[in-house]
C-alpha cells in the first residue's frame, strides 16, 4: 500500500454522518492498495452532493452536469484508450436515473472506468425527492406515505448489461477492498454503496436502519460479477485515405452542343434506379465537357414511395443547383406522377417524357408518352428512359452515357442493348 | 470545356467537409446519423482515425467533451432533433473550454418536421443555445470552397479559442452532387492545440491577454487538471458567485468576441452607384448569387454579401448595411432569423426579405424583390 495521497487535508463537505465521506476515504485508500499515481487518475463527478467532492481530491477531476458523468467518462476513457489510466465516476441514484441509459451502455460497450453508485435512495440535492432507486416503503420528504414501487436492482441490471465487475456494498466501514477489485477490473465496472441521507433519509424513516432496509428491498449484499469482462478498445486508424483520390475523377472525353442549361428532373419510384440513372446522366455531361449537378428528393422510408431526382447540365458554371420549373420531366411510375404533378403544371414549355401506362397530368409542355417499363421492366425504367431522353433531346453523345453505364457494375446485370431502343 | 481541370469530379459537399476537418486537425468523429447529416456520417467513417457510433445525441456530446478532455480535437453532424438535444452538453463544453465542431445540417421542422427537406430555420437555434446569451462562434457553407476553407476554419477557431465551434449547412449542400475541380482548392494546414509548458501548477482556467488559457489533456500526470462546467476559479474548483469566477464566466464571452475579426469570414461584392445590397448566407448565397449576375446583365446596379461568419454577429455587416438604401436579405425560413439579428423586430426603413420553405429561394424571387419598388 502506497503513502500516495488522494485527498487533501480540509475537511470532506457533507452532512455530518453522511456516507460520501466514507465513499472518497474509501477510494482514496483502495487507490493507495493499487499504488497508482494519483495524476493517473480522473475522477468524473455528477450533479448532486457528491459531486461537490471535486476539490478534496489531488487526482485530476471532472464536473459535468447532471446524470451524464458515465457518458462523458466514457469518452474520457475511450479517448485515453490505456487500461492503465483509472477513470472514476462518482454518481447518486438520482444522477444513475437521469442517465441509466449511459450506465447500460457503458457496461454494454465495456468501457475502461469504475461507477460508484451513492444510494441514499433519493436526490439529496433538491429537496428529498424519490428516484427510481427508492425501496418500497421508503418515506422522502416529498412522498411522505413511502414509494409504492420497487426500486431498480443497478447490479442485477449491469450484469446483464454486460459489466465486468459488479458489487453492492454497505456504505459503513472499511469497503477498500471492493473498490480495489473493481478499479483493478478490465472494461466497464460498478460499485452500489447503500447509504441514508442524515438530512432527509433518517428524518423521514426514523429509527430505520440501513442493514434491514437493503434486506427488505431484497437487495443482496454480494459480488455480482467478477472482473474478468471485455474492455472496449478505441478504433484507430492512424492512416485514414484521402476523401479525394483519383478514383473519383472524370475525364472530358466527348463535346456537347447544348449552349444554355437544361435541367432535368426524373420522378419514378423508390427502389427503380432513379438516382442512379439521375447520376448517371449528370456524370455523362461531365464526360461530354458540362457540368451538372444532381438533387435527390424522396421520403425517409427508403424503400417505398416516390424518388425523385433534378439534374442540370450546362455549358456554363451552376451557381443555384435547384429547378422549380424543369425544362424536361420524366415520369416513369404512378408514385413518381403523384410526386410530379405540381412541377407538370408549372411547366409552360419543354417536354415531358411519361410512361405510357400513366395519366397525362396537366401541363403546358409537349408530352411525350413512352412504353419504358413495358420495354425493360419496371426495375430498369428509370435508366432507361435516361438513356431516352439523352438520345432525343439531343443533350451530349449516347455514347458518353453507354461510357458511364459501362464503367459500373450495373452493366453486369442489365443489357446495354436494351437501354438503346430509340 | 473542362481540358484544363486536374481533378474534376462528381462530387457531395459532404465530402469536401470531412476531408477539410480531418486535415485542418479534427481526430475524432462521434455521432448518430441523423438525416440529413447521413453522408458525413458515412464519411467519417472511412477517413477519421478515430469514429464512434454513439446511440442518440446526448451521448454524442458527452462523449466528445471526453475525447477532448483527453487531448483529441471532436467533430460531430447532427441536425435540429439532435441538435435541441445537445444543447445543455454544448453549454457545458462552452463552460469547460474544450474545442470541438458541430456540424448542424439543417432541415425542415419545426420539431421532426421532413428529414429529407432542406431548410435554414435553426439560426436562432444556435443564437440562443447558451443560457445567458453566451456566443458560439457559428460559420455558414455557401458553396463547396467554403465546404473545404469554413471548416477547416471552424476546427482551427475551436482549437484556437478552446470552444464549440459551430458549423451550419443545409441538406441540399451536403447531399447534393455537383461535378467540382477540387485542384482549385487551397492547402489545409492543421492546427495543433497550445499546451502549457509551464513548471508552476497548472491553473486550467488561468488565461494570458489572449483570454484563452492553455490546455493540458487528462492523459499527462505531471500537472493536476481540473475541469467543470459549474461557475469556477482560475483553479477549475466550484465557486459561487465570488467575484474571481464571475470574471471568469464573463472571460467566456470576451474571449470569443476579442478574437472575433480573426475568424469574421464574408464575401462581399460590391458595385459602384449601387444603393441596393443583396445580405444572405448558407443555401441560399448560389441563388443570390446567381440573381446579382441576372441584376447586373440587365443594367441593373446591385450589391452582395454573403455572410459565413454569423456568430457572435461581425460588426461589419451593419456598417456595410448602413451604406444601402435598400437591403434584400434573402433566408430559406419563414420569419427572417438573420434579418432579425441584424435589424432587430423594429427593422429598418428599406430592409425587406426573401423568405420561403421547404424549398430552395430562386434568384427569380430574389430579383423580383430587389426590383419590387422600382
Amino acid at each position: 500500500m502506497s503513502s500516495l495521497r488522494f485527498l487533501t487535508d480540509a475537511q470532506l463537505p457533507f452532512c455530518k454522518g453522511c456516507g460520501h465521506a466514507l465513499v472518497a476515504q474509501n477510494t482514496g485508500k483502495a487507490l493507495q492498495k493499487l499504488n497508482i499515481n494519483p495524476l493517473d487518475v480522473v475522477l468524473v463527478t455528477d450533479i448532486g452532493c457528491h459531486g461537490i467532492v471535486d476539490k478534496s481530491f489531488l487526482t485530476h477531476t471532472v464536473h459535468g452536469l447532471h446524470g451524464r458523468s458515465s457518458a462523458l467518462a466514457a469518452g474520457i476513457a475511450a479517448g485515453l484508450n490505456n487500461p492503465g489510466k483509472k477513470v472514476i465516476v462518482f454518481t447518486g441514484d438520482g444522477g444513475a436515473t437521469i442517465g441509466m441509459q449511459h450506465l447500460i451502455g457503458g457496461a454494454h460497450l465495456g468501457f475502461d472506468m469504475t461507477v460508484v453508485v451513492h444510494n441514499n435512495m433519493l436526490y439529496g440535492m433538491t429537496g428529498g425527492q424519490p428516484s427510481e432507486f427508492t425501496p418500497c416503503g421508503f418515506k422522502t420528504p416529498t412522498l411522505p406515505e413511502g414509494s409504492t414501487k420497487a426500486g431498480y436492482d443497478i447490479c442485477e441490471l449491469m450484469v446483464a448489461a454486460g459489466a465486468s465487475y459488479v458489487e453492492r456494498v454497505i456504505g459503513i466501514g472499511d469497503f477498500s477492498d471492493s473498490f480495489a477489485k473493481a478499479f483493478s477490473a478490465s472494461g466497464f465496472s460498478l460499485v452500489e454503496v447503500m447509504e441514508i441521507c442524515p438530512s432527509y433519509g433518517v428524518k423521514s424513516n426514523p429509527g430505520m436502519k440501513l442493514s434491514k432496509l437493503v434486506e427488505d428491498a431484497g437487495w443482496n449484499v454480494r459480488v455480482f460479477a467478477d472482473g474478468k469482462g471485455p474492455s472496449f478498445k478505441t478504433p484507430v486508424n492512424l492512416e485514414p485515405k484521402s476523401l479525394l483520390s483519383e478514383k473519383l475523377e472524370v475525364q472530358p472525353k466527348y463535346a456537347s452542343s447544348i449552349q444554355k442549361p437544361v435541367s432535368i428532373m426524373i420522378s419514378g419510384s423508390a427502389g427503380e434506379g432513379v438516382q442512379s440513372a439521375a447520376e448517371f446522366l449528370a456524370k455523362a455531361a461531365m464526360v461530354s465537357g458540362l457540368n451538372s449537378t444532381k438533387k435527390g428528393s424522396y421520403p425517409v422510408t427508403v424503400g417505398v414511395g416516390f424518388s425523385a431526382s433534378e439534374v442540370i447540365v450546362s455549358p456554363n458554371p451552376i451557381l443555384y443547383t435547384g429547378s422549380p420549373i424543369p425544362d424536361v420531366l420524366i415520369i416513369t411510375s404512378s408514385d413518381g406522377l403523384g410526386y410530379a404533378r405540381a412541377a407538370a403544371s408549372r411547366m409552360k414549355a419543354g417536354v415531358l417524357y411519361i410512361d405510357d401506362s400513366l395519366d397525362v397530368p396537366e401541363t403546358g409542355a409537349r408530352v411525350e408518352k413512352v412504353p419504358f417499363r413495358e420495354r425493360v421492366g419496371a426495375k430498369n425504367s428509370a435508366m432507361y428512359a435516361v438513356f431516352y431522353v439523352v438520345f432525343h433531346e439531343k443533350l451530349y453523345p449516347v455514347d458518353a452515357l453507354k461510357d458511364v453505364f459501362l464503367s459500373n457494375k450495373i452493366a453486369e446485370k442489365i443489357n446495354i442493348e436494351t437501354l438503346l431502343q430509340f | 470545356m473542362h481540358e484544363s481541370k486536374k481533378n474534376l469530379a462528381f462530387i457531395d459537399g459532404s465530402r469536401l467537409i470531412t476531408e477539410a476537418l480531418v486535415r485542418a486537425g479534427a481526430d475524432t468523429f462521434v455521432g448518430y446519423p441523423i438525416t440529413p447529416a447521413n453522408l458525413l456520417y458515412l464519411y467519417a467513417t472511412k477517413r477519421f482515425p478515430t469514429m464512434l457510433a454513439a446511440p442518440d445525441e446526448i451521448t454524442t456530446l458527452q462523449w466528445m467533451s471526453g475525447f477532448a478532455v483527453a487531448g483529441h480535437v471532436p467533430v460531430t453532424a447532427t441536425s435540429f432533433p439532435g441538435y435541441a438535444l445537445m444543447v445543455e452538453s454544448i453549454g457545458m463544453a462552452a463552460m469547460m473550454e474544450l474545442p470541438m465542431v458541430i456540424i448542424l445540417v439543417q432541415r425542415l421542422g419545426p420539431a421532426t418536421g421532413t428529414a429529407t427537406c432542406g431548410a435554414q430555420g435553426d439560426l436562432n437555434v444556435v443564437f440562443g443555445t447558451m443560457s445567458g446569451g453566451y456566443s458560439i462562434p457559428t460559420f455558414s457553407i455557401s458553396n463547396y470552397h467554403d465546404c473545404w476553407e469554413l471548416s477547416a476554419k471552424a476546427v482551427h477557431t475551436a482549437i484556437q479559442l478552446r470552444t464549440p465551434v459551430v458549423l451550419l449547412t443545409s441538406k441540399e449542400m451536403v447531399m447534393t452532387l455537383q461535378s467540382f475541380d477540387w485542384s482549385t482548392l487551397p492547402e489545409i494546414k492543421p492546427k495543433q492545440v497550445k499546451l502549457y509548458n509551464g513548471s508552476s501548477p497548472y491553473l486550467p482556467y488561468k488565461a494570458d491577454e489572449s483570454l484563452i488559457p492553455d490546455f493540458l489533456p487528462v492523459s499527462q500526470n505531471q500537472h493536476q487538471v481540473r475541469i467543470t462546467a459549474s461557475t469556477h476559479d482560475t483553479k477549475g474548483i466550484l465557486q459561487n458567485v465570488l467575484p474571481e469566477a464571475i470574471d471568469n464566466t464573463k472571460r467566456l464571452e470576451l474571449k470569443v468576441r476579442k478574437h472575433l475579426d480573426e475568424y469574421t469570414v464574408f464575401d462581399l461584392d460590391e458595385q459602384e452607384g449601387s444603393d441596393r445590397l443583396i445580405i444572405t448566407y448558407d443555401i441560399s448565397s448560389q441563388a443570390s448569387r446567381e440573381a446579382v449576375a441576372s441584376l447586373r446583365a440587365k443594367g441593373e446596379k446591385v450589391s452582395l454579401l454573403v455572410a459565413k461568419t454569423l456568430l457572435p454577429i461581425p460588426r461589419v455587416y451593419v456598417e456595410i448595411a448602413s451604406r444601402y438604401k435598400r437591403v434584400v436579405i434573402v433566408e430559406e425560413n419563414l420569419t427572417g432569423q438573420l434579418r432579425q439579428l441584424l435589424f432587430g423586430v423594429a427593422g429598418r426603413n428599406g430592409v425587406s426579405g426573401v423568405n420561403g420553405i421547404a424549398k430552395m429561394i430562386s434568384p427569380t424571387e430574389i430579383i423580383e424583390e430587389v426590383l419590387r419598388h422600382e
